[in-house]
């Protein structure tokens, strides 16, 4: 079974973020850098069909030189091998070009099942998927909370959750599934497996040797343009009314009704 | 000269520091609390190729440098001493010295169960009136026919909760002093062996150390390590490596304590500023930074030295030395940050401070390590 997984490289969620000079992006001179969650999961996911009907598990990033180190992590997880699309062409991609390139590098590669994260955590807007489902002419399933593989039958089960319960889906496969967060426990890297990472094939893709017009990925390619980002307000301090029980409740009544004005 | 990590040793940092927080620091106060072994932890860490780090991939092993070894247990250390002190013995003590002087039928019947984690070594040495003064054991070994017979009383035993296999070092020559002692691969199944008292103890509670006994214990004597009479050798070259797993230890005794003491500086206000603001605090936690830092290095160049085959009995008595003095004053200096709320049981530095002590004394007191030190400078 050839199983592809789409990842990212995103901040490390445990870090705090700060915006750059113009406000438009994340200074990202501080930050360490993650396996997306989310994508930790769809690694997971591949790892366990490999284990049961044999095959590889390739990996499919786009992100900068330093995605690398999340691919490697994927790969010391036990993926077989990787692609790297890197090209600073890309830089300032939405969530449509992501996917029409990641559809490009796909469409060269043998492929049964797609998986990925359900959403990246920098981002959080949970489109590449989907989107690079509808590009592939596959179907999808987001958001799978369990996943069933019929390699014979050549079909996919999975549960999402939705409001108030649960949906259970099927499709034929090659599909497009994205993870949810409780899909599976992903593994930990083996020793061995970080030892063998390095020496683990990566394909290294840039914008040309997929074909594509650079004028037509990156932000000049982008029909998103991002206008601004800001950080959410700093929670203020808050105030110990001082005094005795009786007193202090009616400071807190007049308080709330006169300045906070929510009585 | 490269103070970089590896790009895969620090991929093992990473990983080992990320199960640590997330698999063990939930459950480390009550082990502590409860005194209880770790061992579905050691198992996890078997499956990650933790058990098993200098052991060569042939036997199931991972095959990994020292250096790598000694970050894996500093980051589990970090997190909670008694996992590290469990890894380390076991690494250090229960297989390594069947990688380097064990028999191919010995390797092959011993160390893939080890590698796993599925079974667990530990080091049978000190007793009761043999500690520093190793070469007094009282412990007997005799051939009878193709078995050896074991008469043994040995205490404060790492692993002993979880050990599968014992190697054990009594003497086979009363006559011949040290060169009469010898070392014998014993399983814990084996008839004769028991298990004894669970010692309490100030620190590293949930490193259950016992007693294990052994009387008219029988072993096929296939499993004596090496010849007769190399126990003793055999005792120093693991202790010497060893003392670089609980140098390791002691460096993430340091730093964990450290990593409290600073995120609490910076929330503990006090005169209407957090204490992190007064020079008193800032000059503690950058003297223990510095000092840790000073501690990790020798750790890594008795690594390093090691890695490249060379004699490392000084380089690693200095990083002991040195690393379980900066275990104690750091995890002293993190009680004192946190004041008042330092010494409860609720907040973790007490804990690392317990748990620094034991650093200064075992696999070698600190007055031994200086006798190391000081033999390697004046012979």
């Amino acid at each position: 079974m050839n199983i592809l997984v789409c990842m990212k490289q995103v901040p490390d969620t445990a870090i705090a973020i700060r915006l750059d000079a113009e406000q438009k992006s994340i200074d990202r001179s501080e930050i360490t850098y993650v396996v997306n969650p989310f994508d930790e999961y769809a690694i997971e996911a591949g790892l366990q069909l490999k284990e049961k009907y044999g095959g590889e598990v390739t990996l499919v990033t786009m992100g900068p030189d330093r995605a690398d180190e999340a691919l490697r992590t994927g790969l010391a997880m036990g993926a077989d091998k990787g692609v790297h699309i890197s090209d600073p062409a890309l830089e300032g991609s939405d969530t449509l070009v992501t996917a029409k390139v990641l559809a490009a590098a796909i469409k060269g590669l043998p492929y049964d099942i797609v998986l990925c994260g359900k959403v990246a955590t920098d981002d959080n807007t949970g489109q590449v998927g989907p989107a690079l489902a509808e590009l592939l002419g596959i179907p999808h399933i987001s958001g799978a909370t369990t996943l069933e593989v019929d390699d014979d039958a050549k079909k996919a089960t999975a549960t999402r959750e939705v409001e108030g319960g649960f949906m259970r889906m099927e499709v034929p496969i090659p599909a497009v599934i994205t993870a949810e967060k409780d899909l599976n426990a992903p593994r930990y890297p083996s020793l061995p497996g970080i030892m063998k990472a390095k020496t683990k094939p990566v394909d290294k893709k840039d914008v040309a040797s997929l074909g594509m017009d650079p004028s037509s990925v990156g932000l000049a390619g982008s029909k998103i343009q991002p206008m601004g980002m800001s950080l959410p307000p700093v929670r203020e301090a808050g105030r110990i009314i001082e005094g005795e029980a009786e007193e202090a409740a009616k400071e807190l009544a007049r308080l709330l009704r006169a300045e906070v004005k929510i009585l | 000269m490269d103070f970089d990590l590896s790009d895969e040793q620090k991929m093992l940092k990473r990983t080992v520091r990320d199960f640590a927080e997330k698999e063990i620091k939930p459950t480390r106060a009550e082990f502590d609390e409860k005194a209880e072994y770790p061992i579905e932890i050691l198992r996890r860490l078997g499956d990650m190729g933790i058990m098993g780090m200098a052991i060569p991939p042939e036997y199931g092993g991972s095959g990994a440098d020292v250096i790598s070894y000694a970050i894996a247990v500093e980051e589990l250390s970090k997190i909670d001493p008694s996992v590290a002190v469990a890894v380390s013995v076991h690494n250090s003590l229960g297989c390594d010295p069947i990688v380097k002087f064990g028999t191919e039928e010995q390797k092959k019947k011993w160390l893939p169960g080890l590698a796993s984690g599925k079974k667990i070594g530990c080091f049978c040495l000190t007793e009761p009136d043999a500690g520093s003064d190793a070469a007094a054991v009282k412990g007997t070994a005799r051939l009878d026919g193709d078995e050896y017979i074991i008469n043994a009383r040995k205490q404060f035993i790492t692993n002993a909760a979880g050990a599968d296999l014992s190697l054990v070092f009594v003497m086979t020559d009363k006559e011949k002093g040290y060169k009469g002692i010898s070392g014998f691969l014993v399983p814990t199944d084996a008839p004769g062996f028991s298990r004894g008292k669970k010692e309490k103890k100030m620190g590293i509670h949930a490193s259950v150390t016992m007693e294990m006994n052994y009387e008219d214990c029988r072993i096929p004597k296939e499993n004596l390590l090496g010849e007769e009479g190399d126990g003793f050798k055999i005792a120093l070259w693991a202790l010497d490596a060893g003392r670089i797993g609980v140098a390791a230890q002691a460096v993430g005794i340091a730093q964990g304590a450290l990593n409290e003491a600073v995120a609490y500086s910076k929330e503990r206000i006090q005169f209407g500023k957090p204490i992190s603001s007064f020079q008193a605090i800032q000059w503690m936690i950058a003297d223990m930074a510095t000092e840790i830092d000073a501690a990790r290095f020798l750790v890594y160049r008795a690594a390093y030295v090691k890695d490249k085959g060379g004699r490392f009995s000084k380089e690693a008595a200095m990083a002991k030395l040195k690393a379980s003095d900066v275990a104690v004053n750091v995890s002293r200096d993190a009680v004192q940050i946190f004041g008042g709320y330092g010494y409860m049981r609720e907040y973790p530095v007490e804990r690392y401070y317990r748990d620094a002590k034991i650093t200064e004394i075992y696999e070698g007191t600190s007055e031994i390590q200086r006798m190391v030190i000081s033999r390697a400078l004046l012979r």
